[in-house]
């Protein structure tokens, strides 16, 4: 699973994507931004406020609930501010 | 074509002129052009200086998502044309952001949808500012208020 990190996000977790193997259990959005959190301070210092933490999955965007393919390319930005 | 994602300037007057080219049944042509400002948080007071603004986006997902506002803002008025270009990388104060344009038979449809593009670009399109200023770079927070504004749409789906 391809993960794509922007902005602050990727700022602050130090690449801008990485490809990921998650366990098993990691079934949705939501679980996978909790798995990562586990990676490392820099991991859970980004995404400790998800109330900032926007989620695409094939670059649609999805809640945290969304169910997750191995396949998938997930990106994890903060709101977004163009225009 | 009627969606760009462009590092390159653009030039509002020939854009605007090819919108309505060959199309005679055009009315008019409403537009909006978003410039870089020389201060943050838009009020001056408490604002800092902005010596330069650098635009991030998400190659793929910023295509999908315009192409998404460009049909729904279709759906919503009657257009003969659409235009939206947005500009990514490292900007200036003063130069062009972004240009949304709407041609329709009658201003209202024209003028409404152009504000519509707008409002639902500031809140959908995955672009990240990052203004440079006297204290250091920093990351352009979302406004609840751009949020309202979106919304305000919502409430009236076609």
């Amino acid at each position: 699973m391809r993960i794509l990190y922007f902005a602050w996000l990727r700022a602050k977790i130090g690449t801008a994507e990485e490809e990921v193997a998650p366990p098993a259990e990691v079934a949705t959005t939501g679980d996978l931004i909790t798995w990562l959190q586990s990676r490392g301070p820099a991991y859970a210092d980004a995404l400790a406020n998800r109330a900032v933490v926007k989620v695409a999955v094939n670059q649609d965007y999805v809640g945290m609930d969304h169910p997750l393919a191995p396949g998938d390319e997930v990106a994890l930005f903060p709101p977004v501010t163009g225009g | 074509m009627a969606i760009r994602v462009q590092a390159e300037d653009f030039d509002v007057g020939a854009e605007l002129a090819a919108l309505s080219d060959g199309n005679p049944s055009i009315g008019g042509v409403a537009s909006f052009v978003g410039l870089v400002r020389d201060m943050s948080k838009g009020d001056g007071a408490g604002g800092d200086a902005v010596s330069a603004l650098t635009l991030e986006h998400y190659p793929g997902m910023t295509e999908r998502q315009l192409a998404a506002i460009e049909a729904e803002v279709r759906a919503r008025w009657p257009l003969d044309a659409v235009l939206i270009i947005h500009r990514h990388g490292r900007l200036l104060p003063g130069d062009r952001i972004v240009l949304a344009a709407c041609a329709s038979a009658h201003r209202a449809a024209a003028f409404e949808a152009c504000w519509f593009l707008m409002d639902w670009l500031k809140t959908k399109a995955p672009f990240w500012k990052q203004e440079e200023t006297p204290d250091g770079a920093r990351w352009v927070e979302a406004k609840e208020e751009d949020e309202h504004a979106a919304d305000r749409w919502r409430q009236q789906a076609p």
